[in-house]
């Protein structure tokens, strides 16, 4: 069992040496009992933190939590101080994710809903098949850069991909391949060999224009820095020039 | 040979549990040695990734007593195996010391082959025209091929390979690996992807002081082994890394080629890649293909690739399995998950993902300079780009 601090409304407790079961178990039972703020320290790879979690929980995460965090995730708030691994976000339906580092590959895969912001770099296949419908609409923003196939079978959701880290400029190749709903916003341009053949390029509209404040607004918030002087750059839009690539394959 | 799987310690048989592999490495780029104490934690760390169907670990400057004579380390199912195979080594080479390979009772280490180490210098059995190592690596093959109920799986200068069914963690403690020093280490925690896990099976793949650990899976198994047979490798147990083991010891000792071409053999840039580098680059890696095209390796794959003063890290050209890199000092870390990495260096300097097929090499000709620039440029300008 960990130890538990508690003061007042949060609670802290010390990862080391506990399971993952063992800690989702804990998580929920907080959760359950209408704890608002869990602190845990010293978190070195416990898969899924968060998962399936539906309550508002705020959940401050210190070390490195371990693969698919916030898996199957319906309204807490995770922090993580520090870097997370592979999978962030596996089909989370609503809450948020916000990594003071970098992130792991195929961050939001499949995403329903829900925010994730990164302050530096994502791996592969980040963004993988986030869907959108109706109201649910998952948002992704990069603060760095993506490695290949960022955008890989998109089906609905925003991508932000900011490219602050000043090492190097957008590099990954297969942007969007096989995208067929949702939209990129991307800081800078790219050559047109690095975007998946289903993929358009575009400038922002105003409702674009819209949607990227309020983004960067709160990246800027997480993170610090100035929404404002970020929007006076160069932003382009890529999305899927066809809804139902393979529509006729199967209807007719 | 080991022909009698079924003797072998498997539980579970075809039953078993599906789940990934763990692999990690960690180098002392200024050749200092150290326990295996961390490495057995971090590798442990990554427990759920494997299935408890393998695994092992690699240690180099680990006996710098016998540091000049070759370190054979043989698996034996019964006496007349260990019989047979010592009358061989006697015949073949000098035996300068052979003892058993410590180890100590451990629960979940049911039915062990034994196991011994054999120090050897290659005598006056060596044909004149053949250098010390390929006699050694063709004595490898023939007591894999022809000798029955033994098993070579380690045979290099100063190092050894320990492997096993089991946790990784299970078989370190079974063969006290917290006991030996060494200034690099990998480790390999097991998921047997499409074959039966068995004490052979288990990584590092070694011949020489080559070893590898690997997660993924090698498709091209088939065409790799059928290139590789072609220069006198066996493939004998049974899993594809073990192409990677003899396609490294030919690529580089055989034929010279500099890890960084080595990297481009294996995980070569696609081709709309290469179409866009300039001419003499173009020209260059359009010879790798055409000359190996056969060594190309297919399929998703991370391994990490070391022999004496150097540790290599590598994944396949669109990154289907995970790498991270952390960088502390002089010491260069590789591994599936980052956690692993700081659970025994919480403040690196740097962490990082690196990009699929860029090798990422720690050498003691370029070792990591305390304080310098951040890891990441460290190690980066030691891969000199071709």
């Amino acid at each position: 069992m960990a130890a538990r601090n508690e003061t007042d409304q949060m609670v802290k407790i010390d990862a080391t040496g506990i399971y993952y079961k063992e800690l989702n178990y804990q998580l929920r039972e907080l959760a359950d009992e209408g704890v608002p703020k869990v602190e845990l320290h010293n978190v070195y790879g416990q898969r899924y933190i968060g998962t399936g979690l539906r309550k508002p929980l705020e959940i401050e995460i210190f070390g490195t939590p371990g693969n698919d965090l916030g898996v199957f995730m319906d309204g807490p708030k995770i922090t993580v101080h520090g870097n997370a691994q592979d999978g962030s976000g596996n089909t989370m339906n609503d809450g948020e994710i916000i990594v003071h580092g970098h992130a792991g590959d195929t961050i939001c895969l499949s995403a329903r809903g829900g925010k994730v912001f990164v302050r530096d770099d994502v791996g592969y296949r980040a963004g993988i098949h986030m869907k959108e419908y109706q109201d649910k609409k998952p948002k992704l923003v990069i603060g760095g850069t993506a490695q290949d196939f960022v955008g890989e079978y998109m089906a609905g959701g925003i991508l932000v991909l900011l490219g602050l880290n000043g090492r190097k400029e957008q590099r990954a190749n297969f942007i969007g391949t096989g995208m067929h709903g949702g939209v990129i916003y991307l800081r800078g341009s790219v050559e047109s060999y690095q975007l998946g053949r289903e993929v358009g390029t575009a400038g922002l509209e105003e409702t674009d224009w819209r949607i990227l404040k309020e983004l960067l607004d709160e990246f800027t918030e997480h993170f610090g820095g100035d929404a404002g002087k970020l929007l006076k750059h160069d932003f382009i839009k890529l999305f899927p020039l066809w809804l139902r690539p393979y529509g006729k394959i199967y209807a007719y | 040979m080991m022909k009698e799987l079924n003797l072998m310690q498997n539980p579970y048989q075809d039953d078993k549990v599906i789940d990934a592999c763990s692999i990690f490495g960690v180098m002392d780029t200024s050749g200092k040695r150290f326990s295996g104490e961390g490495v057995i934690r971090a590798i442990a760390n990554m427990h759920d990734r494997g299935n408890g169907l393998g695994g092992g670990f690699a240690v180099y400057g680990l006996y710098p007593e016998y540091a000049d004579l070759y370190a054979f380390h043989i698996m034996y199912l019964n006496r007349q195996g260990q019989e047979k195979v010592e009358a061989f080594l006697r015949e073949k080479f000098h035996l300068v010391h052979t003892e058993e390979v410590p180890t100590r009772l451990t629960p979940n280490i049911v039915n062990p082959p034994a196991v011994r180490r054999y120090f050897l210098e290659v005598g006056d059995a060596r044909p004149e025209e053949q250098s010390a190592d390929d006699y050694v690596v063709g004595k490898v093959m023939e007591i894999n091929t022809g000798l029955e109920d033994a098993f070579v799986f380690s045979s290099g200068k100063d190092m050894a390979v320990f492997k096993g069914v089991g946790y990784p963690e299970e078989i370190a403690d079974y063969f006290c690996l917290e006991q030996y020093q060494g200034y690099l280490w990998t480790a390999h925690g097991r998921f047997p992807t499409n074959t039966r896990g068995w004490w052979g099976g288990a990584h590092p793949f070694s011949l020489l002081d080559w070893t590898v650990v690997h997660n993924g899976e090698i498709s091209s198994y088939g065409i790799n082994r059928r290139c590789l047979e072609q220069y006198g490798y066996q493939c004998t147990m049974q899993t594809d890394t073990e192409v990677v083991a003899y396609a490294v010891d030919l690529l580089i000792r055989k034929h010279g080629l500099p890890v960084e071409i080595l990297a481009k053999v294996l995980a070569p840039p696609l081709w709309s890649e290469i179409e866009r580098r300039p001419p003499g680059e173009q020209k260059l890696l359009r010879t790798l293909r055409q000359v190996y095209g056969s060594l190309l390796l297919n399929g998703p794959f991370t391994v990490i690739i070391a022999h004496h003063g150097e540790m290599i890290g590598l994944t396949d050209r669109i990154r289907l399995r995970p790498l991270t890199v952390g960088v502390k000092d002089a010491r260069l870390y590789l591994s599936s998950e980052e956690s692993a990495i700081r659970l025994i260096c919480p403040d690196l300097d740097d962490a990082w993902i690196p990009a699929g097929g860029e090798p990422i090499i720690g050498s003691l000709k370029n070792p990591l300079q305390p304080g310098a620039a951040a890891g990441r440029e460290k190690v980066l300008t030691a891969v000199r780009k071709i």
